[in-house]
């Protein structure tokens, strides 16, 4: 057991853990931070993901201690208060979602997307999103959700 | 998984030395292959040695006739940066296709030559670009780094510093995807240095390899079309539920020759 030190949404915290233990464990088990779902054991579903230093990565493909000292951000650091994130309301407006599963990943990659292209078109979109899969929305509504919420995390910057 | 060490010494010599007291140790770097290999538990180091962020590893600069990539550069970088583009604008795209925008986060390039994936992506604009490996120890060419299906020439202990390639212009790297893990079924680097083809074909199942005789066709001045006549010999491809041997051979001419075409032009 080793002590892990953490920076999850702008508060640092403590993790008493094995060094095998991994980033997603670490969120939902020791933090209960269940935001952050484990869909696969093959590193290719997305809906892990996380930002680590402000970069999306799949949480499931990284240890704990792999991430000591590190600016972590979850789906639950993204809503002010009651007021969501953005991107989630835009989720919500644009039906970007059926049974949920995916959903924290998908909206992950999607700040993660705009903050590195701004306004992506359509086509941008869906190639950004190669490492998030859905069973249930065929993805439509998804790209179109990301695409206004880029729009609407620009009028708010 | 079972548990492990780690460690994230603050330098490549500390490093060198915790991996050379333990040889049950193993170097972590970008872990996107490493990680899935210990969930299923098909590996057990006693420890890991973090060596992505040591700053030895972490640059990229121009040199004498070329690019210098430091082991640690992640795939991100590497297709976003200036000097790559510029250079080598078929390497760029290459990291930027490997497979999708977290992996690419944190993977890199030593995890990449080091793990020799059969089907992976950058072992072969490595060996299609004639490029040389640095390790803490000495320097290989391509062609004696690799030495089969996920080996290397790599000692216990030694760890991949840097790989140097030449500058190329005619390049272009072309893959087809296996549609669920994104990987090449068959990727083709095709590259032209002075008066010299080269053609290296991933995903074919044995390991990274050369097609030398579609390189000495097209060095006589043969074109394109043509080359469906050439051999490229069976053995170098195996078949499993993506795609039979004889397949994966037939995707390698297909996309060999649409490099080619893009290379010179003629396909965009
Ligand atoms: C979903 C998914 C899709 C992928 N798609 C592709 C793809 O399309 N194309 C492709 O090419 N790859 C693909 N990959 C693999 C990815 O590119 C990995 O990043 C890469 O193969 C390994 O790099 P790494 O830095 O993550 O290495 P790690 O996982 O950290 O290490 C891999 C191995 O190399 C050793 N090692 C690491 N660094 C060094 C070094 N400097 N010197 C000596 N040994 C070292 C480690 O001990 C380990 O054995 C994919 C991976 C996943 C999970
Ligand atoms: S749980 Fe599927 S990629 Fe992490
Ligand atoms: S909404 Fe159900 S998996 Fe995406």
């Amino acid at each position: 057991m080793s002590r892990i030190e953490l920076r999850v949404n702008g508060r640092d915290v403590e993790v008493e853990a094995d060094g095998r233990t991994l980033l997603t464990h670490a969120l939902r088990d020791h933090l209960r931070l269940t935001g952050t779902h484990i869909g696969c054991d093959t590193s290719q579903c997305g809906s892990c993901t996380v930002h680590v230093d402000g970069k999306a990565v799949k949480s499931c493909t990284m240890l704990a201690v792999q991430a000591a000292g590190c600016d972590i951000l979850t789906i639950e650091g993204l809503a002010n208060g009651r007021e969501l994130h953005p991107m989630q309301a835009a989720f919500n407006d644009f039906h970007g979602l059926q049974c949920g599963f995916c959903t924290p990943g998908m909206i992950m990659m999607a700040v993660d997307i705009v903050n590195r292209h701004g306004r992506p078109d359509e086509a941008t979109v869906r190639a950004e999103l190669e490492g998030n899969l859905c069973r249930c929305t065929g993805y439509h509504n998804i790209i179109k959700a990301v695409c206004a919420g880029a729009e609407r995390m620009g009028e708010v910057a | 998984m079972y548990d492990l060490g780690y460690s994230r010494p603050a330098t490549l010599a500390e490093a060198l030395e915790l991996l050379q007291q333990d040889d049950m140790a193993q170097p972590l770097s970008g872990g996107q292959t490493l990680m899935p290999v210990l969930r299923a538990r098909l590996a057990a180091p006693s420890q890991l040695v973090d060596i992505a962020r040591l700053d030895e590893l972490r640059q990229i600069r121009p040199i004498d006739g070329g690019i210098e990539i430091g082991a640690g550069m992640t795939h991100a970088e590497v297709a976003a940066h200036p000097v790559v583009r510029a250079a080598l604008t078929a390497l760029a795209a290459l990291a930027g296709g490997i497979g999708d925008a977290q992996i690419r986060h944190r993977g890199t390039i030593g995890g990449s030559i080091a793990n020799n994936d059969p089907a992976a992506c950058y072992p072969s604009a490595v060996l299609a670009l004639g490029a040389r490996v640095q390790t803490n120890l000495r320097i290989l060419d391509a062609e004696a780094f690799f030495a089969g299906m996920f080996a290397t020439a790599l000692e216990p202990g030694e760890i991949v510093t840097a790989v140097r390639f030449p500058a190329c212009a005619e390049a272009c790297y072309l893959k087809f995807r296996n549609p669920a893990s994104r990987f090449a079924l068959v990727g083709v680097f095709a590259a032209r240095l002075g008066s010299e083809h080269r053609i290296a074909i991933t995903g074919g199942g044995n390991g990274v390899f050369r097609w030398h005789a579609a390189e000495q066709h097209l060095d006589r001045g043969a074109d394109i079309d043509s080359l469906d006549a050439v051999p490229l010999d069976l053995a170098n491809f195996t078949g499993d539920i993506h795609g039979s041997a004889e397949y994966r051979l037939h995707i390698a001419k297909v996309i060999t020759r649409r490099a080619l075409m893009q290379m010179a032009g003629q396909l965009t």
